[in-house]
């Protein structure tokens, strides 16, 4: 049971980043526009919260007393965003403004935004000539990573016997996680939210299906364009910060954000677009992603799991990526319209095109 | 019609409502573009609690003029006046401001939005609240008699709800002038009904309403007055109590223009290919040809007429190899082999395997005929590529057309190479028509081959016509022009709304009205299942009809007339 | 329009945009030119803040590790040779407006087939026999994987972008998985040089150059691709239903079978390239052997505009600028990663550029009419080339004011 629990906790942590990166992308791509650069987003909106925090950390600021731990955030916080907000500019400047053709502009932005957050992530400490071995915010992290804290005494309540395991289980399972992996589930519920039920969402997804109605309706496609391409970016670039500051407490390892870019994209497709199902998805994503530390030798009735070897576990990893597949040929065949991508995903606008 | 009887009509016309200034008023109005004239010295008012309808052939500048008003173009020169007050109109916002709202024939919504998510699309106007928006979509229907859900989605909709959703989203808007562009065009009859029903009502609630259309019968049944539009020039205004179908016609199609297009006898004409019965419906499942029967033999231009979109394109696409049909046979008679080759349902590919020498002149010059992005050389490699052994192309052979042809019909481009998509509209038909003639058919289709062309271009392609004619082509031509069809077909095949109306012979005049005037009441003919089995049996007559066969068939014609009384004749609604 | 003055101020925009396709080619690549020289001061710019060497530096060092030793001109002939490879592979789907960006997976499952190979009948037929099973075996693996995709666009019309790239992660845990399970040491992920006492499978060096076969094969490759492209049924083919698959179907092409087949092609060069990546350079597979050169060798291709003697500059000059950047981390001790900045700067600027080149920003007049659309159907006339535009442009005004026609047409459908 307890391993249940941590099983749970585990794959919401790993969840988190792909929900910010999926968030993001669903925003972008509601207005017709297929970011490929979310991944090099995400390492943007990591290395940005990195080097903002490590600079601040540099100063030699307290960190026992209570606004430097909040001055902390905000400095990540705000940097991360900016990093990930000009990447979104420059994509919209590219293919917006320039049309550029969107597939090229993306894994540009890819290739450019992994190579900043690995140069940075392995050269800040010579670059500042700071007086540190390696990259690591412990500090900084400490205060994303906080949480909650009656869970803890909840915890040594069934410790001591005085509350039964399972309810310390439960808390820690909904109360445990940080403000950062909260706060992305909120930002999907408003996503979600304002897409569906708000004038905003409704004019947004008329630009992503089709922007000469939009425009005809007197709708300016291009500003919706920008802004929900860079708002999606610095929500994807939360995710990068999430997993910097939160998973890897704060120590930045070359390539170790992994995939988990691609599999936000995936991740919007698995949801059908919509940011509800992310969240969701996003945890069963996170659970695929880990389970195979989990499973293995338990008895499920009357089959016993084998223990998976480690290949197996690649096997596991690739399960994310079957099921998006899946879920793609299943709704184009069944042509199921709500389902389907924006119609003009991908496809740039330009009112003179005859 | 003369230009004084026009402007007489206009100086005459009563004010239905009874309102003292128009709701909306043009003088004058001109508009160029390039250097066709596609409107000139326009003037039209309308009052408020008034259906007026704008007539006019195909071309004649109608959808120009109401783009004008809803601030797609802008006027070169002229007026244009709301409730008496010059206004200017310069883009669609505008036109909304002053309370235009147009009605375009491209449905211009969101297929995964519902009804009521269209409508209300980019208004501003508060809280976002879809239930108060729904009921008040719900009022608009209760008030007009539209039959609508404002919750569907708009893929799960008739092409006639579609168009409810369109007038519901102007109405919304508050406009109380409308502007219906061919809003028929794509209904049933019992759609059309209740459509007319809803105008009706909502001009009793006292908006002003413009209707584009080229059916004769449904503008007598619907409006109070006529504007008629000839060739972009404004021909006059006159009260549809006033008039009858026959006066209306005689405006519309205008005065007898001598073209001087010359036109051979054809020599000993043979059955080349023959249709029948071809039934074939559209994407939406609506029937767009129906039940058509004609035979196309050799040396003779067969010339197709009717208003646009009454099966033309289908038609030849479906003898292409294009279309799939529901049912009916394409026999094609090969004159080297003196076999019959059955074309139904064969792709172009197998057709051509056949030894079926079929030449396709479509509409769409450089998104179907011709690839836009490609020099004339690789557009003429389009036909012939396939020829020849292995796996390489020769670009020799279609080298040499296109320096032949570029020579020939004298097509003005930098050199073969530069993309066609560069040429002029009348260089690119040359070579689409070129190339489609140099494979040596023996069956030449070509749709409106001369549409945008200058009166040059257009000459050549008449004059490559007779040639193809002269060796013993046969050529089905669609065109829009009636005076063309007249001078240059030897028989003309009359279509309305996807049925076979008439076939005529240009050559002979028909008794009590020209030429011109008895085809344009056969295109707006409504065509019923015994009229079209009529024509049907018609077109299986020799090719030179005499006068007598002219008169059969003007016979049904003119009786079928009568029996629709109430969609048609003289008699008001 | 004297009365335009008396109402209100018009808000016009100042500047619209307009498509233009009769660009000279010399003036396109000098556009290109320039964007590649401003990427470069960018650069310089980028290693003045960072690195805190002069322009001059960096240059001269990029230049140094591209051409400095044999050993380094041979190396960066190799990369440019498998970039190549890859960009003339997903080429012809590209041609067909065919979305491929699953170049990476394609490419990686090919290196998985060779090294299959490699591993299972090394040792048991001779060389010259095995280097034939693994091509095959290559092309026949970037092929299967190329042709899912494409089955499911041609029938379902299934979105290939997001298809092709969920492939490539698929592809890429399949590796790590069988990387798992040849190991050596077991469980240590890693399989290291195979075969590397045989030399089972490796590809043989001409002379002393051990990537001499590999550079002369991309180099055949890139002729045999221009002329099936360019002078082969096939690839007019694929020009006209990439251009248009209303034109395809009216002369007789069947889309369907085009699509397959052309993906079918673009896999199998991937095969290629995995083969040689394998069997030519690194004789050992890592879930990363591809290292992302599948999504390079896109922008290449499209930088190239699709034209595979163009794309072998494109490939060379990213192979370049990767391999040169990578020389100042080496002597200065920074990430590696330095590169990708490097090579992301020019390329923005690239693709930037190509704006410049298909648009033209045409200004409006003061005295202009009011309304886009009047100013719009006044050709703007500023020299001998703009005029000879001015021609279609009015032909194609002309099909516009006679909407009448055009108009039904559309909605019957």
């Amino acid at each position: 049971m307890t391993l249940f629990f941590s099983f749970i906790r585990r794959a919401v942590m790993q969840g988190v980043p792909l929900l910010y990166g999926s968030t993001g992308e669903i925003i972008t791509e509601k207005s017709g526009h297929l970011n490929l650069g979310i991944p090099g987003i995400m390492y943007m909106g990591a290395i940005g919260g990195v080097i903002g925090g490590f600079f601040y950390e540099q100063t030699g600021a307290d960190f026992g007393l209570w606004y430097v731990r909040l001055f902390a955030i905000l400095i990540a916080l705000t940097c991360s965003l900016v990093f990930s907000c000009l990447m979104g500019l420059l994509y919209c400047f590219l293919t917006v403004s320039l049309r550029a053709n969107q597939n090229v502009t993306g894994l540009a932005l890819t290739t450019f935004g992994v190579g900043v957050g690995n140069f940075f992530g392995g050269s800040l400490i010579k670059i500042s000539h700071a007086d540190v071995p390696t990259v690591t915010l412990t500090k900084t992290s400490g205060c994303f990573a906080k949480h909650l804290g009656f869970v803890d005494s909840v915890n040594k309540a069934a410790q001591a016997g005085k509350c039964p395991q399972i309810l310390a289980e439960l808390c820690q399972t909904v109360f445990s996680y940080s403000f950062l992996a909260y706060l992305s589930i909120i930002i999907a519920l408003v996503a979600a939210h304002v897409l569906m039920k708000t004038r905003t969402g409704l004019t947004l997804r008329a630009v992503g299906e089709d922007p000469a109605t939009a425009d005809a309706a007197g709708i300016n496609v291009n500003r919706y364009k920008y802004v929900s391409t860079c708002l999606g970016s610095m929500i994807a670039g939360l995710g990068g910060l999430y997993y910097i500051m939160d998973y890897a407490s704060g120590v930045w390892s070359s390539d170790g954000f992994g995939d988990r870019g691609w599999l936000s994209v995936a991740l919007v497709i698995f949801s059908l677009w919509r940011p509800g199902l992310a969240i969701i998805g996003s945890f069963i994503f996170g659970g695929m992603y880990i389970i195979h530390n989990y499973i293995g030798g338990q008895k499920l009735f009357f089959l016993t799991i084998p223990k998976l070897s480690m290949q197996a576990q690649e096997l596991f990893k690739m399960s994310p990526y079957v099921m998006t597949l899946l879920v793609l040929i299943f709704v184009s065949i069944k042509e199921k319209k709500e389902a389907l991508p924006p119609a003009h995903l991908g496809q740039n606008y330009f009112r003179e095109e005859r | 019609m003369s230009e004084q009887t026009a402007s007489s009509a206009t100086a005459a016309t009563p004010n239905v409502s009874g309102s003292p200034v128009p709701a909306i008023e043009l003088r004058n109005i001109t508009k160029t573009f390039g250097e066709v004239i596609a409107n000139q010295g326009i003037n039209l008012s309308v009052y408020r609690g008034e259906i007026l309808s704008i007539l006019g052939e195909n071309g004649s500048g109608k959808t120009t003029l109401m783009n004008m008003i809803s601030g797609i173009y802008f006027p070169d020169s002229g007026h244009i006046f709301i409730d008496g007050e010059e206004v200017l109109i310069r883009s669609p916002k505008d036109a909304f401001r002053y309370k235009i709202g147009m009605i375009h024939q491209h449905f211009k919504l969101i297929d995964v939005f519902t009804a009521t998510e269209n409508i209300v699309l980019g208004l501003n106007d508060g809280r976002y609240d879809l239930p108060a928006y729904e009921e008040r979509v719900r009022e608009i229907c209760g008030r007009y008699g539209f039959v609508l859900d404002p919750k569907k989605k708009i893929y799960d909709m008739s092409v006639s709800e579609k168009q409810t959703v369109e007038i519901i989203k102007v109405l919304y808007r508050g406009a109380d002038i409308l502007i219906l562009d061919e809003p028929t065009a794509v209904l049933t009859p019992q759609e059309t009904d209740r459509l007319f029903d809803v105008l009706r009502r909502m001009r009793d609630d006292g908006k002003a309403i413009i209707i584009i259309t080229h059916k004769l019968h449904e503008v007598m049944a619907l409006s109070d007055k006529v504007a008629v539009l000839c060739k972009g020039r404004y021909i006059g205004t006159v009260v549809t109590k006033e008039t009858n179908e026959a006066k209306l016609t005689e405006m519309m199609v205008g005065e007898k223009v001598d073209l001087n297009i010359h036109r051979s006898e054809p020599k000993n004409p043979v059955p080349r290919l023959i249709v029948k019965g071809l039934n074939c419906k559209n994407e939406d499942g609506i029937a767009v040809l129906k039940n058509i029967s004609f035979t196309a033999q050799s040396g003779e231009i067969l010339g197709i007429a009717g208003i646009a979109g009454s099966g033309q394109r289908e038609l030849l696409e479906s003898i292409a190899g294009l279309q799939r049909l529901e049912s009916g046979e394409i026999t094609y008679m090969n004159p080297s082999t003196e076999k019959e080759e059955n074309l139904r349902n064969k792709s172009p590919r197998q057709i051509r395997e056949l030894g079926v020498r079929l030449s396709f002149v479509p509409e769409d010059r450089l998104g179907m005929g011709l690839v836009g992005n490609m020099g004339i050389i690789d557009n003429m490699m389009l036909r012939s590529y396939e020829s020849g052994r292995g796996f390489f192309l020769n670009r020799t052979a279609p080298a040499s057309l296109a320096d032949q042809i570029i020579s020939d019909l004298q097509v003005v481009t930098p050199n073969a190479k530069t993309p066609v998509r560069r040429l002029s509209g009348g260089n690119v038909q040359k070579v689409l028509v070129g190339r489609e003639i140099a494979s040596a058919p023996t069956v030449l289709m070509v749709a409106y081959p001369v549409r945008g062309l200058d009166i040059n271009s257009s000459f050549t392609i008449y004059r490559l016509l007779n040639e193809q004619k002269e060796k013993g082509v046969s050529i089905i031509f669609v065109g829009e022009d009636l005076d063309v069809l007249i001078e240059l077909c030897d028989r003309i095949l009359v279509l309305s709304s996807g049925s076979i109306s008439g076939i005529v012979d240009p050559r002979v005049t028909p008794e009590g009205m020209t030429l011109k005037e008895q085809i344009g009441l056969l295109m707006t003919k409504k065509v019923d299942e015994t009229a079209a089995d009529t024509a049907a049996d018609s077109s299986e007559k020799p090719a030179v009809a005499d006068s007598a066969a002219v008169q059969t068939e003007i016979t049904p014609a003119s009786e079928n007339g009568g029996k629709e009384a109430p969609n048609d004749g003289n008699q008001e609604s | 329009m004297t009365e335009t003055k008396n109402h209100k101020p018009i808000r016009e925009p100042l500047f619209h945009l307009a498509k233009r396709d009769n660009l000279p080619r010399h003036k396109a690549l000098l556009i290109r030119l320039a964007a590649i020289l401003v990427g470069m001061l960018i650069v310089c710019l980028f290693g003045l803040l960072i690195v805190g060497w002069d322009p001059f530096r960096i240059i001269s060092t990029i230049f140094d590790g591209t051409f400095g030793t044999p050993n380094r001109r041979w190396d960066l002939f190799e990369k440019t040779a498998i970039l190549l490879c890859i960009s003339l592979a997903v080429t012809p789907a590209f041609r067909m407006r065919f979305w491929n960006i699953g170049a990476e997976g394609q490419t990686l499952i090919a290196c998985l087939a060779s090294v299959t190979c490699m591993l299972k009948i090394g040792d048991k037929v001779p060389n010259p026999v095995l280097l034939l099973i693994m091509v095959t075996a290559s092309i026949i693996a970037g092929a299967v994987w190329a042709i899912i995709p494409a089955v499911f666009k041609a029938f379902w019309n299934t979105n290939e972008t997001l298809f092709t790239l969920m492939m490539n992660y698929i592809a890429t845990q399949i590796t790590a998985y069988y990387v798992y399970i040849w190991s050596v040491p077991k469980g240590s992920g890693h399989i290291g040089i195979i075969n590397a006492n045989t030399k089972a499978g490796w590809l043989v060096s001409i002379g002393d150059y051990p990537y001499l076969l590999n550079i002369l094969i991309v180099i055949v490759m890139t002729i045999v691709s221009y002329i099936y492209l360019n002078h082969c049924k096939h690839g007019y083919e694929i020009s006209v239903v990439g251009e248009s698959e209303k034109t395809a179907r009216y002369i007789g092409i069947n889309v369907k079978v085009v699509i397959l087949r052309t993906m079918a092609i673009s896999g199998a060069i991937c095969g290629l390239a995995g083969f040689l990546i394998v069997a030519g350079a690194d004789h050992t597979i890592i879930a990363g052997s591809v290292g992302g050169q599948g999504f390079t060798a896109i922008m290449v291709s499209w930088l190239a505009k699709f034209n595979p003697i163009a794309m072998a500059f494109f490939a060379f000059l990213i192979a370049f600028l990767g391999k040169g950047a990578k020389e100042i981390t080496t002597l200065t001790g920074l990430d590696s990663s330095f590169a990708d900045i490097v090579t992301g700067f020019v390329i923005f600027c690239i693709i930037g550029c190509e704006f410049f080149i298909n648009f033209t920003i045409k200004f409006r007049k003061k005295e202009a009419l009011p309304g886009a659309e009047a100013a719009k159907a006044e050709p703007v006339s500023e020299n001998t080339e703009e005029q000879k535009d001015a021609v279609p442009e009015t032909e194609e005004k002309n099909e516009e004011a006679i909407p009448d026609n055009d108009g039904k047409e559309g909605s019957e459908q």
